[in-house]
């Protein structure tokens, strides 16, 4: 069991507030990614758990004993950082084998629990090398290795795979997946890679400014973003964003007029809005469809052409707007296209930011990643 | 395949026109490295002759040493001889070892927790405080002779290897904090972190992370700490008189009121550098190391 809370958690440097009132819990056994900007707080809240910073306000609770005043080492956590931080005058072994001899393990139990563990990682040839003889994969391993030997309840990682070339990164993220499945721990995961977060986190934590915008499984971020930030944010290419105009709202949704006079209907819970209101409708790049009889169209800027799929970078009015379309399109720069969207794709947002709510939740909003590992089924089971 | 090597664009006609400012290049590159090293040599001479001089002076007789300069003469050890006849260089040479390094081991253990402190958790005041430090330095140290020298009489340090340390400790203190600060400054908080999450409490972070790490720089500090205290004549020379007084007191001893006897003073001078001497010589490879540790990481 190993569970976290956070309460209305405040982290203050001098007169900067980082952190600004943080609520969140996580599960026994999670994978939750805090995800963000740089600069947006990820970093230290995970330093908070983590103990090497203090709490300037609110609580901290693993398995909901207060921790505020708890040394770091007290805390049972482990964390990889993202400079791995390993201990350079060490061999692999003297590493990983670091926290049992502060706890004064009798050598051959530390050689155990270290040898276990490099057998998880594959690093048993390299038990006896130094540090700077290993590559950046090896050392990254060495590091969840030292971890792994403390066997904490909960494990923290501070952009562990930003270090790594893309290639390895892939490799790594695989290989963390499985470990946290063969481990069955909780781990904490910070990283400013949408990619990063989505492939791996049961529960996304979306932060900005020192404030959580979202908290949700990928798929949920993705179909139901509680507002603009997290809509941009999750995604890629980012989602677009177009100016509309309500026209009216029912119980089938709300009526926008488009830029170019067409109209269509979002299903999304109207409220209280006028006609001729001003909002913003966002649809994601890969939920435009190049169509001839489509409502929007635009000059093509930039056409990146990836094989498989190509992305438009169109023009249009004062509006930029992205198209991630066939691999094979035969369209050219300068060319002017006309395209539209499934209304239900799309979302709204109002003056503040804030999506309006949609009617229908995505059947895929509430799966998570130990679902996909699990049973099919589970998709629907919520 | 030399295109490939050097990482030039293949052009067709390029070898020729390319060789001939390559060869000016290196050519040019070359006198740089000529008129450095004469220049190094130069700089080095200048700085050793005076010793090699004193080294020669004191092979020579008394009418020698004051006639015309001559490397040419019959050697004579009858000055250290003699030397040694009048004060007993070893008891000399005991203290000098004893304060130099007593002060060098206290002045570390007195630096290493405070930089530590200022390099990892520095607040609004270190910088300042370590800029002030360093500022007594700049005290003439003739300025706080008579309030040390009554606090020395007051408290019976007067003459006193432990008055002596204290005194040398102070001295180098700034140096040595500030040189560590330099040194820990440069090692990733990180690995300190990691140490803390692994366990360990701020001495053990010391001990088994921090020393280990830096132990270069914190060598090279202790060296030259070790140096200026061996060096140091002003407050050896006043705060000292028969018990206690280090070599640089023994050399002191033999300008006599009746007129300098140059190659007595140079064979006392040569033995009591030579320690030092050879100190520095054995452990340069880890003074260079150590000065520019961080910088060619």
């Amino acid at each position: 069991m190993a569970t976290l809370q956070l309460k209305q958690v405040v982290k203050q440097f001098d007169d900067t507030r980082v952190i600004k009132g943080v609520d969140l819990d996580v599960n026994d056994k999670e994978f939750v990614v805090f995800v963000g900007p740089s600069g947006c707080g990820k970093s230290t809240l995970l330093r908070m758990i983590a103990g090497l910073e203090s709490t300037s306000d609110g609580d901290i609770l693993i398995d909901g004993q207060r921790m505020n005043e708890v040394g770091p080492a007290e805390r049972g956590l482990a964390m990889v950082f993202q400079s791995y931080a390993l201990y350079p005058h060490m061999t692999v072994e003297d590493n990983m084998g670091f926290s049992l001899k502060l706890a004064g393990v009798s050598r051959q139990e530390r050689r155990q629990k270290v040898l276990e563990a490099a057998r998880i990682l594959q690093l048993e040839p390299l038990l006896d090398r130094k540090p700077k003889a290993l590559s950046g994969g090896q050392r990254q391993r060495v590091a969840i290795g030292r971890a792994i030997v403390r066997n904490p309840s909960i494990f923290l990682f501070d952009e562990p795979l930003s270090n790594l070339d893309a290639a390895l990164r892939v490799q790594m993220r695989i290989e963390l997946a499985r470990l946290h499945d063969e481990l069955d721990a909780t781990m904490i995961y910070v990283t400013h890679d949408q990619i990063e977060a989505m492939t791996m986190a049961d529960k996304i934590v979306v932060l900005q400014g020192g404030v959580v915008e979202q908290v949700g499984s990928p798929m949920e971020l993705y179909h139901h973003p509680r507002n603009r930030f997290v809509a941009g944010f999750i995604g890629s290419p980012k989602m677009n964003f177009i100016d509309v105009e309500v026209i009216g709202a029912g119980a089938e949704g709300v009526d926008v007029r488009l830029p170019g006079g067409g109209q269509c209907t979002v299903p999304v819970e109207g409220g209280q809005l006028q006609a001729g209101e001003a909002l913003e409708l966002g649809i994601r790049p890969e939920h435009l469809v190049l169509d001839e009889q489509g409502p929007l169209a635009g000059e093509i800027q930039v056409i990146e052409r990836l094989g498989g799929s190509t992305s438009l970078y169109l023009q249009m009015g004062e509006t930029s707007v992205t198209v991630v379309t066939d691999g094979d399109v035969a369209s050219q720069v300068r060319d002017t296209v006309h395209f539209g969207f499934v209304p239900s794709r799309a979302h709204l947002f109002d003056r503040d930011g804030l999506a309006l709510k949609s009617l229908q939740r995505h059947p895929l909003a509430d799966i998570s990643r130990q679902d996909n590992r699990s049973a099919p089924s589970a998709a629907t089971s919520h | 395949m030399t295109t490939a090597k050097t990482g030039q664009v293949p052009l067709a006609h390029d070898s020729k026109t390319r060789a001939a400012p390559r060869r000016t290049a290196l050519s040019a590159m070359g006198s740089r490295r000529l008129w450095l090293t004469v220049l190094g040599w130069g700089v080095a001479i200048l700085i050793f002759f005076p010793i090699f001089w004193m080294i020669v002076t004191s092979f020579k007789t008394e009418a020698e040493a004051i006639a015309d300069p001559s490397l040419i003469f019959s050697p004579t050890v009858e000055n250290y001889v003699e030397v040694q006849q009048r004060a007993d260089y070893f008891k000399f040479a005991m203290n000098s070892v004893v304060v130099a390094f007593g002060s060098t081991l206290l002045a570390l253990l007195l630096a290493i927790p405070s930089a530590y402190s200022m390099a990892f958790l520095p607040t609004r005041r270190t910088k300042g405080t370590l800029l002030w430090m360093l500022s007594t330095k700049m005290l003439p140290p003739v300025g706080v002779l008579v309030p040390i020298y009554l606090l020395f009489r007051d408290t019976g340090l007067l003459d006193t290897r432990t008055g002596l340390i204290i005194v040398y400790t102070l001295m180098n203190l700034p140096i040595v904090v500030w040189m560590l600060y330099t040194f820990f400054k440069d090692l990733p908080k990180d690995i300190l972190e990691a140490g803390r999450m692994d366990g360990a409490s701020t001495f053990q972070e010391v001990w088994h992370l921090l020393l280990p790490l830096t132990l270069p720089g914190i060598a090279s500090t202790g060296l030259l700490s070790v140096i200026l205290s061996w060096n140091e004549a002003f407050w050896s020379l006043n705060l000292t008189s028969s018990q206690a007084a280090p070599l640089t007191a023994y050399i002191a001893s033999f300008s006599s009121p009746e007129g300098l006897f140059w190659a007595k003073l140079s064979a006392a001078s040569t033995m009591a550098i030579a320690p030092i001497l050879v100190f520095g010589w054995l452990t340069q490879k880890q003074m260079v190391r150590g000065l520019t540790f961080g910088a060619v990481k």
